[in-house]
């Protein structure tokens, strides 16, 4: 093999190149199946389908916590106090700044998604433990939002995400 | 070290077996006739200690496995039915979820041994990353063992850990929806957890076996930090001696490790793991294993989430590259008069971070863990090149049996 000096390929060239590239075909179309397996199953997505959330039940200033795809949504029924903080906020110094109505549909209704950007915590939303921007508290690492669920301090690098969700009627909301 | 092996078994059949497989030269060889610096001291009776650890959390970890249901709705109940029901199960689970903490213990020592005597430094460099490899996987399955409860601490802190790969740019979302299986930590996470946790084992298991070749192909280090020169005046055979010591720390420390499973076998662990695992409610304070504490300390002081999990990983990562940040020559602290100031400031930062890492994250906590990441990175990236340029270090004996029997000592040293 050390002198294999001739110009023409050999038999046995041949036969390295055909088995190198079957193997790698094999390698490669045996890895994918192992890979993808991981990520989520077709029963996963199905109980993932949209759900409904009755809005009459939410009274004015009040914080309904449904679950979807294993997270908390916070649906929060804002008040006109909180409406006009979230509005009147300024957006320079915002670690994410966004307008607060490019994260509603409705003013009165704020959905987000109840899980910190910073770690995956759940925020605290009761009376008192919201922070001092009246929106949420992260208790693990100490994020503050606000009534529009934005970041405005600590760790978290982006506002509570938004899912998508529609008004399927007044007082019917559909997420997902 | 260790050159062609002279094993002669005394029975025919061991000869004929000999013959034909010589795993009895290998173990002669490697755990009888190797040879080890005499002037080797109690720090370095941990090797033995962790391969003795792995062995038992391998043990126990088995027979858990017989009792215990790597689902949802099953996984809590099934631990207090191993707590309660299983024969002995209560004995066997204090001993796994302590043994991790045990084996911490011993590999913190044997780590921080590693870096007072210069054991990284050439011909030893992969030798020790193999060992950073094994503390790497080592973390990660202890990280996966403690999910399989399904505590509260069990899935908030899986929430916590896997979120961390969300701050990888671009990709991060998908890496982490990949890893749970789901939108969120659920019942693949603890499938697939629990699937990994028995099967990492294993593979410490075949590193530590690359761990303990390369060392018996440079040999150990000793507390002079100085080569065998004669292996007759500088060593003692492994047996009697090195497994007699090692064999006595063993037991010391088997007393420590019992104190906990039969006296408080819930002081390293945290009571909220106690209360099964609610994904819509956050314990008030989340708190990793302690093994991890300083590392969380270390993510949780900077204010920004991909420069917190960057400088966490980093923390690890850089120990891999010791052998080529230390500049000095001399390899054993015995003889560095500055580095082991430094070395002694960077335990107790290590310590240190460890004790933030338990506290809120506010104030004063974060300012001291912020302080001490400084310290700990600059330890490793400007103290280690530069003391090797400003440094005098003391003399170093001539050799093994000078340090030891003095230089009068070559006489006694051949009886």
């Amino acid at each position: 093999m050390a002198i294999a000096t001739t110009a023409e390929p050999t038999r046995r060239d041949m036969l390295f190149i055909a088995t190198g590239a079957a193997a790698a075909v094999a390698v490669s179309s045996v890895a994918w199946p192992l890979i993808s397996q991981m990520n989520p199953d077709a029963s996963t997505i199905a109980a993932g389908a949209p759900i409904d959330v009755d809005l009459k039940a939410i009274p004015e200033g009040g914080i309904v916590t449904v679950k979807w795809r294993g997270k908390p949504i916070f649906v929060r029924h804002r008040t006109k106090k909180e409406i006009d903080e979230a509005a009147k906020a300024p957006l320079a110094g915002m670690p994410d700044p966004q307008a607060d109505s490019a994260r509603v549909q409705k003013p009165e209704w704020l959905v987000v998604i109840g899980v910190c950007t910073h770690l995956g915590c759940i925020p605290l939303g009761t009376a008192g433990s919201r922070g001092e921007y009246d929106g949420w508290f992260c208790p693990c690492h100490g994020s503050v939002y606000d009534t529009s669920g934005r970041i405005r301090k600590g760790p978290a690098p982006k506002n509570l995400e938004v899912p998508a969700y529609a008004f399927a009627t007044d007082t019917k909301l559909t997420i997902g | 070290m260790s050159g062609p092996s002279t094993f002669v078994p005394k029975s025919a059949l061991g000869r004929w077996f000999e013959s034909r497989l010589p795993l009895g030269g290998l173990i002669h060889s490697s755990f009888i006739v190797y040879p080890t610096p005499r002037n080797l001291n109690y720090w370095w009776t941990f090797g033995g200690i962790l391969s003795f650890m792995l062995v038992a959390q391998i043990v126990t970890g088995i027979v858990l496995a017989m009792h215990y249901t790597p689902h949802v709705d099953y996984a809590f109940l099934s631990v207090e039915h191993i707590m309660r029901d299983v024969n002995w199960g209560w004995l066997i689970r204090y001993a796994h979820a302590n043994g991790a903490s045990m084996f911490f213990v011993a590999v913190y020592i044997h780590m921080f041994r590693g870096l007072y005597y210069g054991s990284y430094k050439a011909p030893r460099e992969i030798l020790w990353i193999l060992g950073v490899i094994i503390y790497l996987l080592m973390m990660a399955t202890g990280f996966m063992g403690y999910v399989l409860p399904w505590g509260q601490m069990s899935f908030w802190g899986a929430t916590v850990i896997t979120n961390l790969f969300s701050a990888i740019p671009l990709v991060g979302d998908a890496i982490t929806t990949w890893l749970w299986g789901g939108y969120s930590v659920d019942n693949p996470t603890l499938n697939r957890f629990f699937s990994l946790h028995f099967l990492l084992p294993f593979m410490i298991a075949g590193v530590v076996v690359l761990h303990v070749w390369a060392l018996h192909v440079v040999g150990q280090n000793n507390p002079d930090g100085i080569e065998v020169k004669n292996t007759e005046r500088d060593t003692l055979s492994f047996t009697p001696y090195a497994t007699g010591k090692d064999s006595f720390a063993l037991v010391c420390f088997m007393i420590f490790y019992a104190w906990f499973v039969f006296y408080t076998p819930n002081f390293l662990g945290h009571a909220d793991n106690y209360i099964e695992a609610n994904p819509l409610s956050t314990p008030a304070h989340i708190v990793p294993e302690w093994y991890y504490l300083p590392f969380y300390a270390i993510l949780r002081a900077v204010p920004s989430k991909l420069g917190g999990v960057t400088l966490m990983f980093s923390a690890i990562v850089v120990l891999a590259f010791l052998p080529w940040l230390d500049t000095s020559r001399v390899r054993s602290a015995k003889y560095r008069p500055m580095y082991k100031v430094f070395f002694w400031a960077f335990v107790a930062a290590c310590i240190g971070l460890g004790y933030l890492g338990a506290q809120p994250p506010e104030g004063g906590y974060v300012i001291a863990a912020r302080l001490l990441t400084v310290y700990y990175f600059g330890f490793f990236i400007i103290i280690m090149p530069l003391l090797g340029l400003f440094e005098t270090p003391k003399p170093l004996p001539a050799s093994i049996a000078d340090a030891v029997l003095g230089k009068g000592g070559l006489a006694a040293a051949q009886h």
